[in-house]
C-alpha cells in the first residue's frame, strides 16, 4: 500500500494518527512501564507509606521470591495453563473440530452453537452457573452423580477452575482448528483412509504437517490467555486456603485487597515479563507466515 | 466393517458427551429465570415471570445494565473513531517508522492485560480522579483495546483498492469529503466488526470495571451480578437467575446477528 490515493498528506496522517496513539500511551503503556517503577517501592494503599513511598529496590522481588505464598501461586497457574489450556482446550477444541467435519448439519450445528456460547456469556453469568452446578447441597452435578454433600468448589478447587476454564475456552481453538482443517485437502485424507490408514496415522501424517503453524499459535495464545485469566476468581477467589490462588488473584489479593502496591506491582512486572516472553514467539510466528493477527476473544480474554 | 461401526459410535458416544458437558452448566440460566421455585438445582420450572419483577425491585439491577451500555457503548464510539483514522493513515500513508510502531503496538498490546497492569491502572485512575466515572472505564479499556482494533481496521483498509479515492480526488473531492464518502462507506463491515467486538469486550468485561468502580449505583452489571451473588449470605436466586438472563441477551442476539448477516465468525481477527 503506502499510495495516498485520498492526497492526506505526511501532516495530517500524523493527527489522524494521534489521538489513538496518545490514548494508547496514558493507558496502555504507561501502566506498564510505571509497574516496574512501583515495584521498586514500598507504596501501600493507606497508612505512611502511601503519602511518602520509599525506594527499596529489589526487596519485592526478594520477599515474593522467599513467599511461600507466591511459590505455592506460581505453581497453581502454571497447573491452571497446562491443564486447562494446553491438555484442556487445545486437545478438546482439535477434537470437536476434527469430529465435527463428519457431522450432520443440525448436530454440528448444535455442538458448535454450545460450545461458542459458554464462550460467549458474559464471565460473572457462566461463573454463577458453575457454581450452581457445583453447590454442595442443591448443585445439579451432586443430583446427578448421586454425591450428595460434595463440595466440589472446596474439596477440589483446582479441579474446578480447570474443568471451568475448559468449559469457557475451549471454543477459540475449536474455531481455529476448524479454520486449519480447511487447508487439508480431503483427497489427501481419502488416499490415506484408502491405503488402510488409522484415524491415528492420518493425523500424524496427513494432517498435523499441514496444521503445525496452527497449533503453535494457539497454544502460544490460549496460553497466554489463560495465564492472565481472572475469571476464577469470580468462582473461588483464590480459596479455600490459597488452594486456588492463581497469579492474577494473588496480584489482586495482596494489592488490591491487601494495599501492598509496590508488592504487587512487583509481580505484576514478572508477569508482564512472562506474557512478553509469550507474545515475542508469537509475533516471530506471525510475521514467519505473514498472516494477520488474532485478536481478542469476547468475554474478557485478550486485551482488557 | 466392525472397525467402522465401532468408529461410529465412537463418534456418537463422544459427540453426546460433549453436548451434556457443554450444555450442563447451561440448563439452569433457561430453567431458573421462569421457575417460581427457583432453586440452585436445575428442574423442569412451574412456568412464572413473577422473577423478572425482582429487578425492578432491586435498586441497582436495570440501572447497572444502563451503566453497561453507557460503558460499552462509549467505548465503541471511543475506538471506532480513533482506530479508523489512525488505521487509514497508517494504510495509505508512509509514515516514518510505520512497521516499527505497529510492531510495538501490537506487542504491548499482548503483554499489557489487565491483570498485569491492574495496580497501575487503579493508581493512575485515582490521580486522574478517574475512579468511579463511566469515562475512566471508557478511556481504560479503549487504550486497551485500540491497538488490535487498528490492526484489523487496517486489514480492511489495505484490502480495499485506492482507485475509487483517486477518482474522487480527480473530480476535485477534498481528503475530508473522499474519507467521508468513499472510504468510510467501504471499510463499513471493518467499522461494523469493531464496534460489535468493542461491544463484546466491554459489556462482558469484570476486571477493570471490578477495580475503577465502587460506586454501586455506577457499576456495569457484571459486578453487580458478582455482588449479587457474593454479598450478604444466600443468593436471591429468583433475582440473581432473571438478571443473568436479561444481562445475557445482548451479547447472544449482537452474536447471533453478526454471524447471520456477515457470515464471519465472532473470532478475533474474523478474517483468515
Amino acid at each position: 500500500m503506502g499510495t495516498d490515493a485520498a492526497g492526506l498528506g505526511r501532516g495530517r496522517a500524523m493527527a489522524f494518527i494521534l489521538p489513538a496513539l496518545v490514548l494508547i500511551g496514558v493507558f496502555l503503556v504507561f501502566p506498564a512501564l510505571w509497574t516496574v517503577y512501583l515495584g521498586l517501592t514500598d507504596y501501600r494503599l493507606t497508612g505512611l507509606a502511601a503519602a511518602e513511598p520509599r525506594f527499596v529496590g529489589l526487596d519485592n522481588y526478594a520477599a515474593a521470591l522467599t513467599d511461600a505464598r507466591f511459590g505455592s501461586s506460581l505453581w497453581l497457574t502454571v497447573q491452571f495453563v497446562l491443564g486447562s489450556a494446553v491438555a484442556g482446550q487445545a486437545v478438546l477444541g482439535f477434537a470437536v473440530a476434527w469430529v465435527a467435519r463428519g457431522l450432520r448439519t443440525p448436530v454440528r450445528r448444535a455442538v458448535e452453537g454450545l460450545v461458542l456460547l459458554s464462550w460467549i456469556l458474559p464471565g460473572s453469568v457462566v461463573a454463577f452457573l458453575w457454581i450452581a452446578l457445583l453447590d454442595r447441597d442443591g448443585g445439579t452435578l451432586n443430583a446427578l452423580l448421586n454425591t450428595p454433600g460434595t463440595a466440589w468448589l472446596l474439596d477440589h478447587p483446582m479441579l474446578s477452575i480447570i474443568v471451568f476454564n475448559i468449559w469457557r475456552g475451549t471454543a477459540f481453538s475449536m474455531m481455529l482448528y476448524s479454520a486449519a482443517l480447511e487447508n487439508v485437502p480431503p483427497s489427501h485424507l481419502e488416499t490415506a483412509r484408502l491405503a488402510g490408514a488409522s484415524t491415528a496415522c492420518q493425523l500424524g501424517d496427513v494432517v498435523l504437517p499441514r496444521i503445525k503453524g496452527h497449533v503453535l499459535t494457539n497454544l502460544l495464545l490460549i496460553s497466554l490467555w489463560t495465564f492472565n485469566d481472572f475469571t476464577p476468581f469470580l468462582l473461588t477467589a483464590g480459596g479455600p486456603e490459597g488452594r486456588s490462588e492463581i497469579l492474577p488473584v494473588y496480584v489482586y489479593a495482596i494489592a488490591l485487597n491487601g494495599g501492598r502496591l509496590g508488592a504487587g506491582a512487583a509481580v505484576s512486572f514478572l508477569i508482564l515479563l512472562i506474557n512478553l516472553v509469550f507474545a515475542l514467539i508469537y509475533l516471530r510466528l506471525l510475521r514467519a507466515r505473514n498472516a494477520p493477527p488474532t485478536a481478542a476473544a469476547p468475554g474478557g480474554r485478550g486485551p482488557v | 466393517m466392525v472397525r467402522h461401526v465401532l468408529a461410529r459410535l465412537g463418534v456418537t458416544a463422544f459427540v453426546a458427551v460433549l453436548l451434556g458437558f457443554f450444555a450442563l452448566p447451561m440448563l439452569w440460566l433457561a430453567t431458573a429465570p421462569f421457575d417460581a421455585g427457583a432453586s440452585i438445582r436445575v428442574s423442569v420450572p412451574e412456568f412464572t415471570l413473577a422473577n423478572f419483577r425482582a429487578l425492578l425491585v432491586n435498586p441497582f439491577a436495570v440501572g447497572s445494565l444502563v451503566n453497561s451500555a453507557v460503558q460499552a457503548g462509549g467505548a465503541a464510539a471511543l475506538v471506532v473513531v480513533l482506530a479508523a483514522l489512525a488505521a487509514y493513515a497508517l494504510s495509505r500513508v508512509q509514515v516514518p517508522g510505520r512497521d516499527l510502531l505497529l510492531y510495538l503496538l501490537l506487542l504491548m498490546s499482548s503483554i499489557v492485560t489487565g491483570t498485569a497492569a491492574m495496580v497501575p491502572i487503579f493508581e493512575l485512575a485515582t490521580r486522574l480522579n478517574l475512579i468511579d466515572t463511566h469515562l475512566g472505564v471508557i478511556l481504560v479499556v479503549s487504550g486497551g483495546l485500540l491497538p488490535a482494533a487498528i490492526f484489523i481496521l487496517k486489514d480492511f483498509t489495505d484490502a480495499t483498492p485506492a482507485s475509487y479515492e483517486e477518482s474522487a480526488r480527480v473530480f476535485g473531492a477534498s481528503p475530508l469529503q473522499i474519507l467521508r464518502h468513499v472510504v468510510v462507506p467501504l471499510i463499513r463491515p471493518g467499522l461494523a466488526t469493531i464496534a460489535v467486538w468493542t461491544v463484546a469486550n466491554v459489556w462482558g468485561g469484570f476486571l477493570l470495571q471490578f477495580i475503577l468502580i465502587r460506586d454501586p449505583g455506577l457499576a456495569p452489571g457484571s459486578v453487580i451480578l458478582y455482588t449479587l451473588y457474593t454479598e450478604g449470605g444466600q443468593p436471591d436466586l429468583p433475582l440473581v437467575s432473571a438478571f443473568s438472563l436479561v444481562y445475557s441477551l445482548p451479547v447472544v442476539l449482537m452474536y447471533v446477528f453478526v454471524s447471520g448477516r456477515y457470515g464471519f465468525r465472532f473470532h478475533g481477527g474474523i478474517k483468515r
